[in-house]
């Protein structure tokens, strides 16, 4: 994929027509220095038909909406404007019209059709060209409910965007966060649900408990969080689908910063002790706990590797918090964070290959280094940014920022380079973001 | 919490002035933003006639011991001489009522990260309870919950607001 990208880049260079700031590589490490160009013209269809979403050739102006908007906040590219682009019609979805795209300034050509089937289901077409060599790129089908049309665009984003980056797809996505409102000393939250892009918001609990730190179940159909519930601070798992809610340890023990492991076996928490802080594990179908770590101190924040066979966590057992990687059994603890300041909230990346971090001192900052330690880059910079999550393909962050004084939190998002950082709208104050797995 | 918080501030409205709660010397002064004190006096009316404080109710225990709450240093749970006085007078008045069972919430400010702070509050309260503990009050009389910084006294951004926020607070459960 990416020798493929790379070719297309050595095309756009040796071609005297292309300005000069239109010759970028699309790499999401090493950042990029424009924005590449992409028309997305509306998806025509071939024959307008009412359905439980809309008629179908105004869904294929939303499709193609949903999909600028993506690549748009990947940071990776610069639909041309709508009122720039002539209609396409239905017949010449496969048979581009390259001279004409060549001439809006698009690098890449998206286009589509929204069509109706028989059964009351959608077909949404997606194709994507290459405008300067002249070629298609890829082609893809997506066969969804009319009421799930938001995610084949997501599905065609994913498509353009992995075959342009050389990535993996991360548009088809959902979140779980901390919906917050209410004065400082006394906020109310609840948890919610919502696409990637802010769409299909729902709250999932009633504010009347605090509630905390929600993350995905890798099947995404599972939150497991912390609560408040009956004035003891523990560990719930709650079902996407039905709302049903469930203890998962039993006791008068502070249970906390839950996360399930890779194969959703087991849940991985801290409890808390006499004072004293460990990790432990727990079956996700509940039992009995099974001790981690046993250092004087706090331990918490754990966050296993993609493979499951690791751990990374944060402990303030040397004094401050520092991250430290273990064998998912507990053994051979080391610590990897060595730079100044303080380090919390470690995430391992989905790749394997980073594990995010809030590097503490002074103010809060977002950042990543080297699974092994080492290579360490902040990304962002405010007063407070906390709690990385990491997007399903490893190469987006979302986090949450409060602010100094008023104490409001807002859910942003950050690419590795730290240069694509943007805010995620939310009905009301948001924190505490978890980045579920890329949908089936 | 806030519920303790109401019948102080509906004491104060009925006894005299200055002996509702005793905060510690070295307490900087609130900031401007605090708690909102609206809706209080709805509150004072219930079970409180005049001026009295019925014995071993929360009441009491706020207008007879030096303190409801211990303060700690940055990231430290260490009961220092000031929090020991008034964890003594606690204990003093606890020997009183030894029915009285109690509830003492940690807290944190808000320069820790969340689930580092709710290990922190729990720590702080723990540190709380054994000091209690050691003077003779039965660890089953005591409950702990940590908020982490989930709920702040002082909603400030300064020193003075993350300092009253570093807390122990001890709140009478059932009177």
């Amino acid at each position: 994929m990416r020798r493929s990208l790379v070719m297309i880049a050595a095309v756009l260079s040796a071609m005297a027509a292309v300005p000069a700031a239109a010759q970028v590589e699309v790499d999401v490490t090493g950042g990029v220095s424009a924005p590449q160009p992409i028309a997305i013209p509306v998806m025509p269809t071939n024959s307008p038909v009412g359905t439980a979403a809309g008629s179908t050739d105004a869904l294929g102006r939303q499709v193609s909406e949903v999909i600028a908007n993506d690549l748009r906040n990947s940071g990776l590219f610069t639909p041309i404007d709508a009122n720039r682009m002539r209609p396409v019609r239905f017949d010449e979805v496969t048979q581009p019209d390259y001279p004409y795209w060549g001439g809006t300034g698009a690098q890449t050509l998206v286009q589509g059709f929204v069509r109706a089937n028989g059964d009351g289901s959608l077909t949404v077409g997606c194709y994507v060209y290459d405008v300067f060599a002249r070629t298609e790129l890829a082609r893809q089908g997506f066969v969804v409910q009319p009421d799930s049309w938001r995610r084949a665009a997501h599905k065609c984003a994913d498509s353009v965007y992995s075959r342009l980056t050389g990535e993996g797809p991360y548009f088809d996505s959902r979140v779980v966060y901390v919906s917050e409102t209410g004065p400082k000393n006394n906020r109310t939250k609840q948890l919610a649900i919502m696409d990637q892009d802010g769409a299909n918001h729902r709250f999932l609990t009633s504010g009347q408990n605090i509630v905390l730190t929600p993350r995905f179940s890798p099947n995404e159909q599972q939150i497991v969080y912390m609560s408040y519930a009956e004035d003891r601070p523990r560990i719930y798992t709650l079902q996407v689908g039905t709302g049903r809610q469930r203890l998962v340890v039993e006791g008068a023990s502070l249970s906390f910063a839950p996360r399930f492991s890779p194969d959703g076996r087991f849940i991985l928490f801290s409890m808390a002790q006499g004072g004293n802080t460990d990790l432990y594990r727990v079956s996700a179908s509940g039992g009995r706990p099974q001790r981690l770590t046993n250092s004087p101190g706090i331990d918490t924040g754990g966050s296993y590797s993609p493979d499951g066979s690791r751990i990374v966590f944060e402990s303030d057992r040397s004094g401050g918090q520092q991250l430290y990687v273990m064998n998912a059994d507990g053994s051979n603890q080391q610590r990897i964070s060595f730079g100044g300041g303080r380090y919390g909230t470690p995430v391992w990346s989905p790749r394997g290959d980073l594990i995010a971090f809030t590097k503490i001192g002074g103010g809060f900052r977002i950042g990543v280094m080297n699974a092994s330690g080492g290579g360490e880059r902040l990304l962002t910079n405010a007063w407070q940014d906390e709690q990385p999550t990491w997007a399903p393909n490893g190469r987006v962050l979302m986090f949450f920022r409060t602010a100094q004084g008023s104490g409001r939190a807002s859910v942003h998002s950050v690419d590795l380079t730290g240069r694509v950082e943007r805010r995620i709208a939310t009905p009301r104050d948001g924190s505490d973001p978890s980045w579920g797995p890329l949908l089936p | 919490m806030n519920k303790a918080i109401m019948m102080v501030s509906a004491l104060s409205l009925v006894t005299v002035a200055g002996c509702a709660r005793r905060a510690p010397e070295q307490l900087p002064p609130p900031p401007a933003t605090t708690a909102p004190e609206t809706g209080y006096d709805t509150g004072a009316g219930t079970g409180q006639t005049g001026t009295t404080v019925v014995p071993g109710s929360q009441a009491d225990f706020l207008q007879s011991v030096n303190a409801d709450r211990v303060l700690f240093a940055t990231d430290s749970s260490d009961i220092d001489s000031q929090a020991r006085s008034i964890l003594d007078s606690q204990a003093q008045w606890l020997a009183r009522y030894p029915n009285v069972r109690i509830t003492i919430e940690g807290h944190a400010d808000e320069r820790g990260t969340r689930e580092y702070n709710l290990a922190l509050g729990d720590r702080r309260a723990t540190a709380a309870s054994n000091y209690l503990q050691a003077q003779g009050v039965s660890a089953s009389r005591i409950n702990v919950i940590s908020y982490g910084k989930e709920r702040p006294e002082a909603t400030g951004s300064d020193e003075g607001a993350w300092a009253q926020n570093r807390r122990a607070v001890t709140v009478t459960v059932g009177n």
